[in-house]
């Protein structure tokens, strides 16, 4: 696998970590422009880490859904082109204002991931959409998404078990989940996310279309 | 609909382009930074782009007050609801205490003893009959306790800096004395001093009673714990610092922990004069 371009191997204090140049923004390492992306706190981070085929060349144009406080948007824009950040709770985004500050590229959007006819009138068709939204239902909220996407376009999603179902197997949820999404998406490969997240699945997919 | 939000934008208009953000919708998305150069909106893609950056930041700054000054109402009924039931279940305990001295000499008061009575034996209908009022004086206090917990989980996410120099369940006791957060960041300093005490300033007003020298922020640790000469000053000095922290709050959130350490030290200074005399 290789590293999308702006993204690379980076030594802090001895210990080799992914990273991005920009400013930081979580309180992370940084060596000159360069700031530490830890896979522990980002689940892009952990598929990249876990050397998932993700497609990321570096400067797409990404819709992201559950941007939280920024932590994982912040270093998406560091490397791709323009960057739709969609979160829905108002506490998180202020922080996510300030990681938008500094990225000209990076647009921050208080909308619901489940009503993407709120968002359609300001997000252009991407080459990615990158999801980690920790509701239930987050196979749906994929689909309603797949409008957003260019024919050759990747979905990242991160699926966490216990948003679906707290009692329910893990895998159980991630079988459900994968044939929910295989309605609208191809799935190109799906991997848990261990060490870095319990209980959750990475998902490649692209939509189907003929 | 397949418009833009920039459709029919004047490219100047903030406040428009905000609401367009904000409100707008689209059933579809398209390549809008294209169709913003072809319509004229923006020279080319990239002032497109900067433009888009601006005004984004903007309507979501402003969502995000929006929604949040909404949460600060959901404070003030819950903190209302507190003291409600805080003060009925006193009440009902006095009630409980006399009637039970009145069955089984005197036990006790309070709360406390209303407890006790809701968990003990009843032999005969009298004693039902006490039991059961026990119990719901004993409901109204667990149901205070949850509504207080509940404060203290949500008061810090509708007023970090406040929640910080106050404690939760004073700043939300703040917040609805005055009627919501902006309301308090609009008062002066001196009328955040004496919230909770309008009966002690009216009497003061009329002319027949020394003007109050705090309100429910002698429940702070700051004035309550200062000696009695002092408090007036301990109270100017911490009502200074929580009216500073309800404007941040309201207008900028930000964080602002200098706040904490500047009261801390205008506090001790207050409290060494006792040494000096």
């Amino acid at each position: 696998m290789t590293l999308p371009e702006g993204v690379e191997r980076h030594g802090f204090d001895g210990e080799t970590s992914l990273a991005t140049r920009g400013e930081p923004v979580y309180g992370e390492r940084t060596d000159g422009e360069w700031r530490r992306w830890d896979p522990h706190r980002s689940k892009l981070g952990a598929m990249l880490e876990n050397g998932m085929e993700t497609g990321l060349d570096g400067g797409e144009t990404v819709l992201y859904l559950g941007a939280a406080a920024g932590t994982t948007v912040s270093h998406v824009a560091d490397f791709c082109g323009p960057t739709y950040a969609v979160e829905f709770a108002p506490r998180p985004v202020r922080e996510l204002l300030d990681a938008a500050e500094t990225r000209g590229n990076l647009f921050p959007l208080l909308k619901d991931a489940r009503k993407p006819e709120r968002y359609a009138h300001v997000v252009e068709p991407v080459d990615v959409v990158v999801q980690d939204v920790a509701t239930r239902g987050q196979a749906r909220v994929a689909a309603l998404n797949e409008r957003f996407l260019d024919d050759d376009g990747r979905l990242l999603a991160a699926v966490k078990a216990r948003s679906e179902d707290v009692t329910a197997d893990p895998d159980d949820v991630f079988d459900a989940v994968r044939e929910e999404l295989s309605a609208e998406y191809e799935l190109l490969e799906t991997t848990r996310l261990e060490p870095y997240h319990e209980d959750h699945l990475g998902v490649v997919a692209r939509p189907r279309r003929d | 609909m397949t418009n833009g939000w920039f459709a029919g934008l004047d490219p100047d208009d903030d406040a428009a382009a905000v609401e367009r953000i904000q409100a707008g919708r689209a059933d579809a998305p398209a390549d809008w930074p294209q169709r913003a150069v072809d319509a004229g909106f923006a020279a080319d893609e990239s002032t497109y782009y900067e433009r888009l950056h601006e005004v984004t930041m903007a309507a979501t700054r402003a969502a995000v007050q929006d929604r949040e000054r909404a949460d600060d109402q959901q404070l003030v009924h819950a903190v209302r609801a507190m003291v409600d039931c805080e003060r009925t279940a006193n009440e009902l305990a006095e009630r409980v205490a006399e009637w039970g001295g009145s069955r089984h000499g005197d036990g006790g008061s309070g709360v406390k003893y209303a407890r006790s009575l809701a968990e003990g034996d009843a032999d005969d209908e009298g004693d039902r009959a006490l039991r059961s009022l026990s119990e719901r004086t004993a409901a109204l206090a667990d149901e205070a306790a949850s509504l207080r917990a509940y404060i203290e989980r949500t008061a810090p996410a509708v007023a970090p800096n406040l929640s910080t120099l106050a404690g939760p369940v004073l700043a939300a006791r703040l917040i609805s004395l005055a009627g919501g957060l902006e309301q308090l960041a609009k008062k002066p300093s001196g009328t955040v001093q004496v919230l909770g005490a309008e009966d002690a300033l009216f009497a003061h007003l009329k002319g027949s009673a020394p003007s109050p020298k705090h309100g429910v922020i002698f429940t702070h640790e700051y004035v309550r714990g200062t000696r009695r000469e002092d408090r007036g000053s301990a109270a100017r000095a911490l009502a200074g610092k929580l009216s500073i922290a309800a404007r941040v709050d309201h207008y900028s959130g930000d964080r602002r922990p200098e706040l904490e350490r500047e009261l801390d030290e205008r506090i001790e200074r207050i409290r060494a004069r006792e040494g000096d005399e």
